[in-house]
């Protein structure tokens, strides 16, 4: 919620914005508990965020993967190198694609649900319900849904690199006529298993953690009227693909 | 809307694909950690190695058994040091095994080549290949190659 009072130079505003949304993140972190409804309740986020957004991931990593095997196969093929096409895509969905994209489509499919539902809770004053039933709605409504988010996260990546791959074996083995073995074979070869696929899959890590963090926040901190709950909606998207790029450098170039 | 009962139960079977999809990928799609940390090192000395570059490739009979782990210049022959980590599976090399520089394709990589000698003795950590190739620069094999047809023509 923004303070009335508070008006500086409009370059501090991002700042305050950062460092409200930290304070959010560390009282959060400060009210978890662990105990079974959490679980249980835990459970129904990750069904909320991770299933229902399966069947966008899963059309989308199915043609991304069609797409950058077409193109990386054209490429290579001008350099006589088409058996390389399985390292490039491999390689470029492990280590990049596969974190950030998912990331960015959960942001704008579960993430703006999420907000949206927090920032009518809000508005709708159900937040100061639950607390005048002596429930914190910190440990009841945003811990289950951060730690959903965590989880979702790096499992629709797991699922989005496997339907991408497939696409990839589609289009070069099945249209292309590369040889199956000679495609699993040099991915085998070259794509190292801590290195870039557990880098990828620590990437994916901080993403979820991000996206369900500012989701969450954003959500909590929107205005309570329909219009606040709308731009909150929409900072989620804008300020999750954002923070995602700009973390995808810092933690590829401290990784490599 | 579905029960909260079949809900967590949907939410389990999504995070079972995930796992299955785990092991998918790291099985079917990575070198399954064959070449990662661990293993023993040894030193090779070239006096020309070429474009070789740190975690290029191990190789012995065309199999990869490591990785090149550092590249430094000896500063009391100016030979370049090369420190190999080879996994530990392949502890038995004997001990006056070759290591030349090689590269894969006509624009490909470069490697490193081991080729085993006869000793009984096998290879330890920190030991040190005494015999080498260097690797085969292109720019030397054309100009030793103009010089060799000059003579001819004289």
């Amino acid at each position: 919620m923004s303070d009335p009072g508070a008006k500086g130079p409009a370059l501090l505003s991002p700042l305050r914005e950062l460092g409200r949304a930290v304070l959010f993140l560390a009282t959060a972190l400060a009210h978890m508990r662990l105990t079974r409804l959490q679980i249980a309740e835990t459970l129904r986020q990750i069904y909320f965020a991770g299933v229902r957004s399966l069947v966008i991931i899963v059309t989308c990593g199915f043609f991304v993967g069609l797409v950058l095997t077409l193109q990386t196969y054209d490429t290579l093929t001008r350099f006589g190198a088409g058996d390389a096409v399985s390292t490039v895509l491999a390689l470029s969905l492990f280590r990049e694609l596969g974190p950030v994209l998912t990331a960015i489509l959960f942001a704008g499919r579960a993430g703006t649900s999420i907000t949206a539902e927090i920032g009518l809770m809000r508005a709708t004053e159900q937040l100061d319900a639950l607390e005048l039933m002596a429930i914190d709605p910190l440990e009841r409504i945003v811990q289950p849904r951060l730690i959903g988010g965590l989880i979702a996260v790096p499992a629709l990546v797991l699922v989005f690199n496997m339907t991408a791959l497939l696409g990839g074996v589609v289009f070069a083995v099945a249209l292309m006529g590369v040889d199956p073995g000679t495609f699993w074979g040099n991915m085998q070869n070259t794509v190292e298993l801590g290195r870039d696929f557990g880098h990828g899959m620590l990437k994916a890590v901080a993403f979820g953690a991000i996206a369900a963090w500012l989701a969450v926040y954003h959500g909590w901190s929107a205005r309570p009227t329909s219009e606040g709950v709308a731009l909150a909606t929409t900072q989620t998207v804008i300020t999750t693909a954002i923070a995602v790029l700009i973390l995808d450098f810092v933690l590829s170039a401290f990784m490599l | 809307m579905k029960s909260s009962h079949q809900i967590e139960l949907t939410a389990g079977l999504f995070l079972l694909l995930a796992v299955a999809a785990l092991i998918f990928l790291a099985v079917q799609a990575t070198d399954r950690g064959v070449v990662a940390d661990g293993g023993y090192q040894v030193t090779a000395h070239f006096t020309n190695i070429g474009g070789l570059k740190t975690r290029a490739k191990v190789t012995m009979g065309g199999v990869t058994i490591g990785t090149v782990e550092s590249i430094g210049l000896n500063l009391e022959t100016f030979e370049a040091e090369v420190v190999l980590q080879i996994a530990d599976r392949y502890s038995d090399l004997p001990e006056d095994t070759s290591a030349s520089i090689l590269t894969s394709g006509i624009l490909g990589d470069q490697y490193v080549g081991l080729e085993p000698g006869g000793s009984p003795e096998p290879l330890r950590d920190g030991d040190r290949i005494m015999l080498t190739n260097s690797a085969v620069v292109l720019e030397q094999l054309i100009s030793r190659y103009l010089f060799n047809t000059e003579n001819e023509e004289e």
